[in-house]
Formats: C-alpha cells, sequence, structure tokens
C-alpha cells in the first residue's frame, strides 16, 4: 500500500519566517493602535449611553416637515447643477493636465513633475478648505462650491486620466509613430480612444462625488442644499432636517444609479 | 570618405541590379550598412548589410531570434540600432531630428504582426490614420472629423481589401484577417514607396494568411511598391519574394534570388 500523501511530502509552514525588523514594525504599528484608540477617546460604553440621545433625535424628526418642500427642492437642484458644472469643467480641464502627468507623453521631466505636483496639491487639500478659499475669494454661494469642486474634480480626474493614459495599449501607438505621426497625433489617436473608457467611468464617479461634497459645502456657504440643512439644524427644526436628508439621499442615490449603469455599459464596450 | 560612399554606392547598384528582374540598373529604396544591435549581453544583429532595388520584394526568413524583427525596426529607427547605418530613399536615418525622421517614415507603410489598430475606433477611422502622414491635427484622429477627400480616400483603401463593407465595424470586432487587412489599408492610405512587414500573417489561420499576404503583394506590385517582409512561412517567401534573405544568430546567412531555393533547401536552413 502506497505512503499517504502526508507521509511523503511536508507542506512548508504557513507563514513564513519574521525577520526581526518585521517583527519591530508589527509591534510599532501595534502600538501606534492601541495610543490611537486611547487619544480618541474611543468608547464603546459612551456610545451606548448616546443611543438614547440618536433615538430621541430620531423620534423628534418624524414625521417629516415638507411646508418647505419647493424650497429644499430648488437648493437640491442647485446642489446638482454646481455638482454638474464643477465635474463638467474639471474634467475638461483635468484632460491636458492628466497628458502633461504622464510619463509617456509629457515632453520632459520638468512638464511631468511639475503637472503631478499641481494634481496632488489639488487633491491632498479637502474640498471644503478650496470652498473656504473661494468663499473669500468670489464671496457666498454656489459659485464659490463650484470653483472648490472643479479643482477637487481636477485633482481625483488628473491622476485617474493619467493612469488610464499610461496603461493605454503600446500597439497603436507604435504604429502611428512607424508612419511618422506627431506625439500630439497619436494621444489623439491612439491613447485618448484606448483610455475614453475608464475616463468616462472616472468622470462619472467623480460626479456622483461632487453631489455628495456639493451637500457638505453649503455649511461653509458655498452654496446648495447644504446651507438649508445648517439652518434647520442649527434652529432645533429636526422635522425639516429629515425633510432635506432624505431630499440628499435621493438625488446621491439616483446619480450612483445612474451613474453606476452607465459605467458598466461603458466597461462592457456597447455605448 | 567620399571615396567609401562612392564605393559603397557602386556595390549597392551592382547589388540591386543583379536581384532586379530585368538587370537593369535600379534605384535602391533601402540600403542597410554595418548594422549592430544589443539587448544587454545578447546580440541580436550583427554587422548586417544589404541593400533593396525599388519595387522588388524581399522575404526576410530566420528561426525565432535570429534578429528579423529587430532588423526591420532598426531599419525605420523604431529601435536604435547599436552601430551602423540605415538609408530609406536617399535620407540617410542616422542622426535625423525628430521631425525629418518623421518625414522619411511617413514614406514608409510598416504592417505589424498584431495589427496594431486602435481598437475603440471604426476600421475607417483607422485607415484615417494613415493621412497622418501627409498632415496632423484632429481632422486626422477620427472618420467623423476628417475631410470629404480624405475619408472618401479611406474608403477607397477599405474597398482595395475588401472591407469596404465593414467601414463602420469597431475594429476589435473584426476577425484576425479583417484586422490586418485594415492595417494594410492604413498602410496604403500613406501612399508609402515601401511597406515594411513584420510577420503580418503569422497571427492569422493558413487561409486568411494566404488571403491577407496574397492581397498585400498584389497591391504593393500594382502601386510599384517595394516589400520587405519577416515569415517563417517558407511558402510565401518562394512565392511572393523575388529574394530571400536569411539570418542565423544576427548576421546574413544567406541571400539569392527566390528562384534559385527550394522549400527543402530552406528547410535545412532551419535545421
Amino acid at each position: 500500500m502506497p505512503d499517504p500523501v502526508s507521509a511523503r511530502l511536508q507542506a512548508p509552514s504557513r507563514l513564513g519566517r519574521t525577520t526581526p525588523l518585521q517583527f519591530t514594525l508589527l509591534v510599532a504599528v501595534g502600538a501606534a493602535l492601541v495610543f490611537s484608540f486611547y487619544d480618541s477617546g474611543f468608547s464603546v460604553w459612551r456610545f451606548i449611553e448616546g443611543l438614547p440621545n440618536i433615538w430621541r433625535l430620531l423620534t423628534d424628526m418624524f414625521p417629516p416637515d415638507i411646508s418647505r418642500l419647493s424650497a429644499v427642492l430648488l437648493r437640491l437642484l442647485e446642489t446638482f447643477q454646481m455638482a454638474f458644472v464643477g465635474t463638467f469643467v474639471g474634467v475638461i480641464l483635468s484632460l491636458p493636465i492628466a497628458i502633461l502627468a504622464t510619463r509617456t507623453h509629457s515632453p520632459n521631466r520638468f512638464v511631468y513633475y511639475s503637472a503631478r505636483t499641481v494634481v496632488s496639491f489639488f487633491r491632498t487639500i479637502p474640498d471644503l478648505i478650496w470652498a473656504l478659499i473661494f468663499v473669500v475669494a468670489v464671496g457666498l454661494g454656489p459659485f464659490a462650491g463650484t470653483l472648490a469642486l472643479i479643482v477637487d474634480t481636477i485633482g481625483f480626474c488628473g491622476r485617474f486620466f493619467a493612469e488610464a493614459m499610461e496603461e493605454a495599449d503600446e500597439g497603436p501607438q507604435e504604429a502611428l509613430r512607424a508612419l511618422g505621426a506627431s506625439r500630439l497625433d497619436i494621444i489623439g489617436s491612439a491613447v485618448l480612444p484606448a483610455a475614453m473608457p475608464s475616463m468616462i467611468a472616472t468622470s462619472l464617479f467623480s460626479l456622483e462625488k461632487a453631489t455628495r461634497s456639493s451637500v457638505v459645502l453649503g455649511i461653509v456657504g458655498a452654496g446648495g442644499i447644504g446651507m438649508e440643512l445648517e439652518v434647520a439644524m442649527n434652529l432645533f427644526n429636526y422635522q425639516q432636517a429629515l425633510t432635506i436628508i432624505l431630499a440628499i439621499f435621493i438625488l446621491v442615490l439616483a446619480v450612483e444609479q445612474v451613474g453606476g449603469k452607465l459605467r458598466s455599459r461603458i466597461i462592457a464596450g456597447n455605448a | 570618405m567620399q571615396l567609401h560612399h562612392r564605393l559603397q554606392a557602386e556595390t549597392d547598384m551592382a547589388v540591386a541590379t543583379h536581384f532586379a528582374t530585368d538587370h537593369q540598373p535600379a534605384t535602391i529604396d533601402l540600403s542597410v550598412r554595418g548594422l549592430t544591435k544589443r539587448f544587454g549581453s545578447m546580440e541580436i544583429l550583427r554587422d548586417v548589410s544589404f541593400s533593396v532595388a525599388k519595387g522588388s520584394v524581399v522575404a526576410l526568413i530566420g528561426s525565432n531570434g535570429a534578429g528579423k524583427s529587430t532588423l526591420l525596426r532598426c531599419c525605420l529607427r523604431l529601435t536604435e540600432p547599436d552601430t551602423g547605418s540605415v538609408e530609406i530613399l536617399g535620407t540617410q536615418l542616422n542622426g535625423l531630428k525628430h521631425s525629418a525622421l518623421a518625414k522619411t517614415r511617413a514614406k514608409v507603410g510598416f504592417v505589424f504582426q498584431k495589427h496594431n489598430l486602435s481598437g475603440r475606433l471604426s476600421a475607417l477611422s483607422n485607415v484615417v490614420h494613415g493621412v497622418q502622414s501627409r498632415f496632423g491635427g484632429p481632422l486626422a484622429w477620427h472618420q467623423a472629423l476628417a475631410p470629404r477627400a480624405v475619408r472618401d480616400d479611406a474608403m477607397e483603401m477599405l474597398e482595395h481589401v475588401g472591407l469596404a463593407h465593414r467601414a463602420t465595424s469597431r475594429a476589435d470586432k473584426l476577425s484576425g484577417g479583417q484586422s490586418q487587412r485594415v492595417a494594410i489599408a492604413r498602410a496604403l492610405m500613406q501612399r508609402p514607396s515601401i511597406i515594411f512587414a513584420d510577420e503580418p500573417v503569422a497571427s492569422l489561420d493558413p487561409t486568411a494568411g494566404e488571403e491577407v499576404m496574397a492581397l498585400l503583394i498584389s497591391l504593393a506590385r500594382t502601386r510599384g511598391v517595394t516589400v520587405v517582409f519577416t515569415t517563417h512561412n517558407l511558402r510565401h517567401a518562394l512565392d511572393y519574394s523575388e529574394r530571400i534573405i536569411g539570418l542565423r544568430a544576427g548576421c546574413i546567412a544567406m541571400d539569392d534570388r527566390a528562384s534559385s531555393y527550394s522549400a527543402e533547401t530552406l528547410r535545412t536552413f532551419y535545421a
């Protein structure tokens, strides 16, 4: 009778050997986590104690007050318009910046690193900070919010557009290079068509992101429905606040659903 | 130096005349002298020299890694040779700046093994790209933007390769044989004086391969275009070329009229 497999072969250890450096890093990360829990005041008990307050707030919110529904819907429309314009202009401006931020199509190293730095700068500063800056620059209202969304979209799309262009199939680009096409012609004829599905998907995701962001921007006076929500909460008008929250929920859900469906169609290549 | 050039020109003329079918003094379309290329420690091409007369069809054969594709690519500086010189249509390629190199490349059609079409664009748009050898800009990026004369020209090229009825089909929806025919139409759109074809039928089934090869050579002969193609198909080398150059380990190991070889002698070359 042949030996069972387990007798002939010894499986390798489940985990590789831990080096002293790996062990030190693991201990350091564990210690940082413990200190972070402590310093952030994390407490399950306090959360349980707060549950009745959440319940009270929820009961105060019902039934939703729809007396100012038309004003809320107008603000909601303004919120979507801010997101739509912010995304559209942001996507258009992202295109040239993204081309300059690709390793393969940037004219030189200096331009490449400069474009990358601009995109990183736009992305790392939160949209709320941009909104505060633009409120100071152009005053309260939706224009400040739209400008903030444009900058945020450039930071987001600039990076992902550049990555999509860098991943474009080299073959068609080489065919055009072989026939004497210019750098710009190669981008227009081979790179952009190949990167287009990814770029459209990124743009749609950006619109969803901008819709969510535009809700918050109103809190700093940069237009949109966020201003309505802030006023309602400050005046303890929780029933009206619930109406606004539900309206925001429906808008964000609708944009996500439509965006998701379009993205699936584009990725499948049916659009 | 002048003497060296004169001697070289005389040698080119003598060789090209030898291979020209009517034994009249021939014009040299391609002259390669002492071409060497290394990738790391691997020497792919070693002191390769040959010239090709205008209007002739030359087959390059050799086993995998013999340097056929690298030789074709070096002839157009798609891969930079380490040493040696290439002269195409009277223009010395060594040291040419980007724009001058593009002008020479514009006169050479390059058909790749993997077709290298922009998959998401239509067959017609891909053929329109061929016009980028003459002018660039957005008008040459897509069939919808192209001037009427260019669209008509591209349709005529598609007609020549029997694919006018698939003009609006996306390139990635075409069969391998159809894709290669579109690539040939794109090369013809350049109005080339020379066509380089790197294993143009290697990815096709035997029937499609035969059709594409016959089409490529017949279209080239009709237009008096010089063709240099690489192939592993000895039948194609014998049937479609006037001259066969055999590469072994980066060196020219055989070079004579196709009529002086039989399938058997070519097979022994691979042994």
